[in-house]
């Protein structure tokens, strides 16, 4: 059986794809076999981030609706070999992502892989509900700012409620706080708010804490996962995060601002 | 079309409902012992028994029949704006006295509902009922205990009793308690205690955070709550009429 995982915030804009790409291809990279699935249907993006825009043929509504099986609407991945992207249909109502068409694909998906990562559209809604009614475990993408901590409740509380797990009285949906887009420098001037203030106020535990980078931007517009930028601290906030998603203990690296090192200090002291 | 005086729709529709009653557990009747026993517990809360539907419960009834006169006690508690509804008993001479006083009966054994239909008398029938087990004493109505973080977006509901959380209360969420709301962490959403107009209840939290209290329709908006007592543990009550917030270290 497969762990479904979704990536979610309520809030639009704070990196729900950018983070459903860099895990999906941390859990691959690990040698877990791992689908993405794009639910923003109407505004797909994931394909996208993943560089697979050009190879997209059916879609999930293509799926759902029957018109096209699991297996030609699967792409897989060019870098890893064990990471497939099912698109968002651009075209579609989002209506069309039923109930029943849903879970019928999760089920099928569930026989053969590892982990599905589902990628939630922004909002409350239909297309959000759908995302995270089938999880096992939920990642809560925040900014530290008032609204998107005050969103990310709302889509807690809507877990604890509407989830599958909840429905049934399973045991409640596994939730991990996801900080990104964090600035240690603003954080310190008081502009933003800290790791401390969003653990406090959503009282959930912390995945990972991804610092704000030039890095993201740019591998995004390049269609490159984050995590595969291993080189910039934001590419190995993600490893990190993915590393505790899967039970490894790692400590948390880029919470304070950068201290000049000894070298610079030596030149320019 | 539904709305038009005209066409109606059908009269009305039977549904069944549960919904906690006060039960008063009569050992003996004397007429003056049991109206200043009343007195008294009705001091100690007097919004929650206000209009209050009643069950008399003579299950432990150890008095003669005769000594029950059902109309002088429908009279009493009406003084005291409580209302008798209903008697829970199964004595054959005691259920013809209530019956012929206008009473209606129900048959002991716990959590049972009445039917909703058959054989109904003609008077004031009261909603299904739900006993909170036996030894009901006036007040003992049980709280609802929350455990998990109430999230914005929620609302949490405790109709006929107190509410206890012992979690964050977040923004945007709502608690509503017919009687006190005790929050073991911050609260930062709104919260109404005293929704029937207990102005009695009170409000309690080791945070004061909140975007809006109000006890009894008595109310504060966050704007003024910023003073002294913001982000402290305080305990919210009315007093004349009028919404206060306190300290709870400060005794």
């Amino acid at each position: 059986m497969a762990k479904i995982i979704v990536v979610t915030s309520g809030k639009g804009g704070v990196g729900k794809t950018t983070t459903s790409a860099s895990i999906s291809t941390g859990l691959a990279r690990r040698g877990h076999k791992t689908v993405v699935i794009d639910f923003d249907v109407g505004l797909r993006n994931l394909d996208l981030i993943m560089n697979c825009e050009r190879r997209v043929v059916y879609d999930f509504v293509n799926v759902i609706q029957g018109e096209a099986t699991l297996g030609q609407a699967l792409i897989k991945d060019k870098r890893i070999e064990t990471l497939y992207i099912l698109p968002a249909s651009q075209t579609r109502e989002k209506e069309a992502m039923t109930p029943e068409g849903v879970e019928r694909v999760i089920e099928e998906l569930s026989k053969t892989f590892d982990y599905i990562i589902c990628d939630s559209p922004a909002g409350i809604e239909h297309g959000a509900l759908m995302a995270l009614y089938h999880a096992d475990e939920a990642v809560v993408v925040t900014n530290p700012e008032v609204s998107s901590v005050r969103d990310s409740d709302r889509i807690l509380g809507i877990l604890q409620s509407k989830s599958k797990r909840a429905e049934k009285g399973l045991e409640p949906v596994r939730e991990h706080l996801l900080l990104t887009r964090y600035n240690p420098d603003r954080v310190e001037r008081g502009e933003m708010l800290s790791v401390e203030d969003v653990k406090d106020i959503l009282s959930i535990p912390l995945l990972g804490v991804i610092p704000e980078s030039q890095v993201v931007l740019n591998s995004s517009n390049q269609g490159l996962p984050v995590i595969l930028e291993t080189e910039s601290d934001a590419g190995q906030a993600y490893d990190d995060a993915v590393a505790r998603l899967v039970g490894e203990d790692r400590p948390f690296r880029f919470l304070t601002k950068e201290k000049k090192g000894i070298f610079s200090r030596m030149f320019k002291g | 079309m539904n709305e038009h005086p005209e066409n109606p729709g059908p009269c009305f529709e039977l549904k069944s409902k549960s919904m906690s009653l006060v039960f008063v557990e009569l050992y003996y009747y004397d007429e003056q012992d049991f109206e200043e026993l009343l007195r008294q517990k009705i001091g100690q809360a007097p919004g929650f028994f206000r209009d209050a539907p009643i069950v008399i419960d003579l299950e432990k009834y150890r008095g003669l029949p005769d000594e029950l006169n059902f109309f002088n006690i429908i009279g009493l508690c009406r003084r005291h704006n409580m209302h008798i509804v209903s008697v829970q008993v199964t004595n054959e001479r005691l259920v013809n006295a209530a019956k012929s006083a206008g009473l209606a009966i129900t048959k002991p054994g716990g959590k049972k509902t009445t039917p909703v239909c058959p054989e109904k008398e003609e008077k004031p029938e009261p909603p299904a009922k739900v006993t909170s087990d036996s030894g009901n004493e006036l007040t003992a109505i049980p709280p609802k205990v929350i455990t998990q973080p109430v999230r914005s977006g929620q609302q949490i509901h405790a109709p006929h009793g107190d509410l206890i959380v012992l979690a964050p209360v977040q923004p945007g969420s709502e608690l509503l308690a017919a009687g006190n709301i005790h929050v073991y962490g911050p609260l930062r959403g709104r919260a109404l205690a005293g929704i029937n107009g207990d102005e009695q209840a009170r409000i309690f939290t080791l945070s004061l955070e909140a975007e809006l209290v109000s006890i009894a329709g008595q109310y504060k908006i966050s704007e003024d709550l910023q003073d002294g007592d913001w982000k402290k543990p305080v305990q919210l009550h009315l007093a004349d009429g009028q919404l206060f917030v306190n300290p709870l270290d400060n005794h």
